[in-house]
């Protein structure tokens, strides 16, 4: 018996598998130069390569990126004002520190976004920018491991979990009531329409926020047994995906006071939130119905079989399933929303990228419009990058498509 | 007791299902009604107020502003007719820019599955960069960074091979011009359409009776190129001419005038839908499974042989009904040309309200186009799905 033990060993140590080390010549040979129509592709593509590094090293070498830094306020939060700065960290400040606690509460993903958020701000207070700016950058690291450490110390207490959420939930209006203030509690800041890169982000919050609620009513209507609700939703959803933003948001700054009564004038930022809700819903319902749709006929049986009604069905068994199929879809759907929130500028909302057009406008700026450019498509795109990545992991700790 | 069972059987009708259900949707129905009642009793309140009143009159009124693009078109015109000129505009952004996103995509998505490392990676770069940036922030680039700051002037254009000038002024191409043979050879073009029809209804009839595969568009085509070669040599003079862009005192002239707004437009609604539509072709192709790339191997079939006859018949099931999408979506997306000044509809549909004050009609306009083109173009995706659908038994 222990011989033959021995000799299995033996024999294992004799075929232990070759190493998986390639060499460096056989991994270009595989995977570069495996045939010469590949060998043809690789080398025109070394050389575009190349160009396009040089080009860009050389480009990047010569502009004049002090446009940036200089006018990095107007772009940020554009008109604000700056004895008003505050509020805005304070609304910085209270996302983080919310982030900082369920990373603290639940770890997995929410960790490692808030790590790389306060890894972020510690980084970005290495960069000179004035001392101000570096204390309030440092603070967000440090408001986030306050939450972080109040998080883990909340971990055994069980009302904290709804507390949690309550607060997520109260961060929307708190962040709003500080950024624009209100009569009696905070001053009110005048030209909210001018916020810069702000607004982008505002847009998108509040948009994905308020349309989502509507697109799942939407999406259940659509879904509805009474032919009344079912048309009416469909047409809505329909008309809404069949036409495109632009038009909607000219709607919106032309035809909204005309359907409104003559004492009620939304001004221009609610009427582009309002434009993009509507739009957003649409969109939103579809992605909800996929969700729906994906939930076998099963669970709406099984419900009714321990005498739930249709409402209290939907509610406490198709729905929770169905969203939880449809974040890394919502998720997607967030990200174009902010996206789209550059259209603001159409109906002369300052937004991002309108505000850089005062900038290429003025005569010291002259010719830096490729620097202006390249920094909102780097902003933007580190921005989508990361959510898109994030919905990404979601879909895989969420498991789905294993179900 | 006894008497509590009786009356449960006949249920009350406010707790009859089928009550319920009729009541509840014209309850539903009232609301919606009301609300739009709401809405369009202020609608008339407020123009009453403007003294305005609902007419799509001002259609027949002249347009009187210029449309430096597209269809042949008269500030003296009405318009009604500047309308359709943004329509055909639309139409044209679209159409061109749906081939070559159709292109690019198709080639981005097969190098993305490509088994050269470096085109692979190049490919996710193009893809990963293009779709996390906001499509407006690249037609802007395009247009003021790229077409009106880096282009040369007219007289140090860069040119290309192919007599293709790049100016800030646009784009100059060469481009077949009619001559007076035309219209000879015209009825040669109309013939051989006619006879390429009727050789295509006879070789399918042909084939479906032998019960034998093939293409009768290869025998289509052959007779129909065959005829308009004939007509061409046949035709005294040559019925096309190529005009070749030339640079005169100001500006390039002859060959076809590309504006900046159009060129912008044209390759930022393409690179974007582009890698959007990799994705979609990755993923159809992923989707066909591993075993058919090696059954097709194994009966000895070349690689691009594999993706012509196994791969892709089978992926274009998957990748049909998103890329519909795709293509509304860059329909839509067309509209944003109003803000790099391309004459499209949402542009003409906004200049017309701003001569006219017409809010009103314009919008219902505007959204009904769309509408249309949006109907249209998934009307013909779906008649197109249902014909690649697998058969099943």
């Amino acid at each position: 018996m222990r011989d033959n033990r021995q000799i299995v060993h033996i024999i294992k140590e004799q075929l232990r598998p070759p190493s998986e080390r390639i060499p460096v010549i056989r991994w270009l040979k595989q995977n570069l130069f495996n045939s010469w129509f590949n060998a043809i592709l690789t080398i025109v593509s070394t050389v575009l390569i190349v160009i396009a590094v040089f080009g860009l090293l050389r480009w990047a070498l010569g502009a004049r990126w002090e446009v940036i830094p200089t006018n990095l306020k107007l772009l940020l939060v554009g008109t604000y004002p700056a004895e008003h700065l505050w509020r805005v960290w304070a609304t910085v400040y209270l996302v983080s520190f919310l982030l900082g606690f369920s990373s603290g509460s639940h770890g997995g993903l929410m960790r490692r976004v808030s790590t790389v958020v306060a890894s972020v701000s510690v980084l970005l207070a290495i960069l000179p920018f004035p001392w101000g700016t570096r204390g309030w950058l440092l603070g967000i690291a440090v408001v986030a491991a306050v939450g972080f450490g109040l998080g883990h110390l909340s971990k055994g207490i069980r009302r904290c979990k709804r507390l949690e959420i309550a607060a997520w939930l109260l961060s929307f209006p708190i962040s709003l009531v500080l950024l624009n203030g209100m009569e009696g509690i905070l001053p009110v800041i005048k030209g909210r329409t001018t916020w810069g890169f702000m607004l982008n982000l505002i847009g998108a919050v509040v948009g994905i926020g308020l349309s989502f609620p509507i697109g799942v009513l939407l999406a259940l209507g659509r879904r509805s047994e009474l032919p009344a609700i079912r048309w009416v939703c469909t047409a809505y959803i329909e008309i809404i995906r069949g036409v495109p933003l632009i038009s909607l948001l000219f709607m919106a700054s032309i035809m909204l006071q005309l359907l409104l009564p003559a004492n009620v004038r939304p001004d221009l930022l609610i009427r582009a939130m309002m434009t993009i809700t509507a739009f957003s819903a649409a969109y939103m319902a579809e992605n909800v119905r996929g969700g729906l749709q994906a939930i076998p006929r099963g669970q709406y049986e099984a419900a009714s079989a321990v005498g739930l009604n249709k409402a209290l069905a939907t509610i406490l068994i198709i729905l929770p399933q169905a969203l939880r199929l449809v974040i890394p879809a919502i998720v997607g759907q967030f990200i174009a929303l902010f996206m789209d929130t550059t259209l603001f500028g159409f109906i002369a909302i300052l937004e991002l990228l309108n505000i850089t057009r005062s900038i290429m406008g003025n005569i010291e700026w002259r010719g830096t419009i490729f620097e202006l450019y390249v920094f909102i498509g780097i902003a933007f795109w580190i921005l989508c990058y990361s959510m898109s990545y994030v919905s990404r992991r979601i879909e895989k700790t969420l498991g789905v498509g294993e179900r | 007791m006894s008497k509590k069972v009786a009356s449960s059987q006949s249920i009350p009708f406010w707790r009859d299902i089928r009550v319920l259900r009729v009541v509840s949707q014209i309850l539903f129905l009232i609301v919606i009604a009301a609300g739009i009642w709401w809405l369009l009793n202020n609608l008339q309140t407020n123009l009453k107020a403007c003294g305005l009143k609902i007419s799509f009159g001002f259609l027949k009124n002249t347009a009187g502003f210029p449309i430096s693009e597209g269809l042949r078109y008269d500030p003296t015109d009405v318009n009604g007719y500047a309308f359709w000129v943004g329509i055909v505009n639309t139409i044209r952004v679209a159409v061109i820019g749906i081939v070559l996103a159709t292109v690019i995509g198709v080639v981005v998505g097969v190098a993305r599955l490509s088994s050269n490392w470096l085109v692979k990676k190049l490919a996710g770069i193009y893809v990963e960069v293009i779709r996390n940036i906001p499509l407006l922030v690249q037609l802007f680039f395009w247009y003021f960074a790229v077409m009106l700051t880096a282009l040369p002037m007219v007289k140090n254009s860069i040119s290309l091979p192919g007599s293709i000038y790049l100016t800030r002024r646009g784009v100059y191409m060469p481009w077949a011009t009619v001559t007076e043979s035309f219209s000879t050879w015209i009825f040669y073009v109309i013939g051989g359409l006619a006879l390429a029809i009727i050789v295509y209804v006879l070789r399918r009839m042909q084939l479906k009776r032998t019960e034998r595969p093939g293409f009768p568009i290869i025998w289509a085509t052959t007779v129909l190129i065959l005829t308009l070669v004939a007509g061409w040599f046949i035709t005294p003079g040559n019925p096309l001419a190529l005009s070749v862009p030339v640079l005169g005192r100001f500006n390039f002239e002859g060959g076809l005038w590309l504006s900046t707004s159009f060129t912008a437009l044209l390759i930022g609604l393409s690179v974007y839908t582009g890698a959007f539509i990799a994705e979609i072709v990755r993923a159809g192709i992923t989707a066909v499974s591993k075993g058919q790339t090696e059954a097709a191997k194994a009966i000895g079939l070349k690689n691009m042989l594999i993706l012509r006859l196994v791969i892709l018949p089978q992926a274009l099931r998957v990748i049909i009904p998103p890329l519909a999408s795709q293509y509304l979506n860059l329909t839509k997306n067309s509209s944003l040309a109003i803000l790099i000044g391309y004459y499209d509809l949402m542009n003409v549909g906004t200049t017309i309200f701003n001569q006219t004050g017409r809010a009103v009609e314009m919008i219902l306009l505007i959204m009904a186009s769309y509408l249309t083109m949006s109907l249209l173009t998934s009307l013909l995706m779906n008649y197109y799905n249902r014909r690649m659908k697998l058969v099943e038994r």
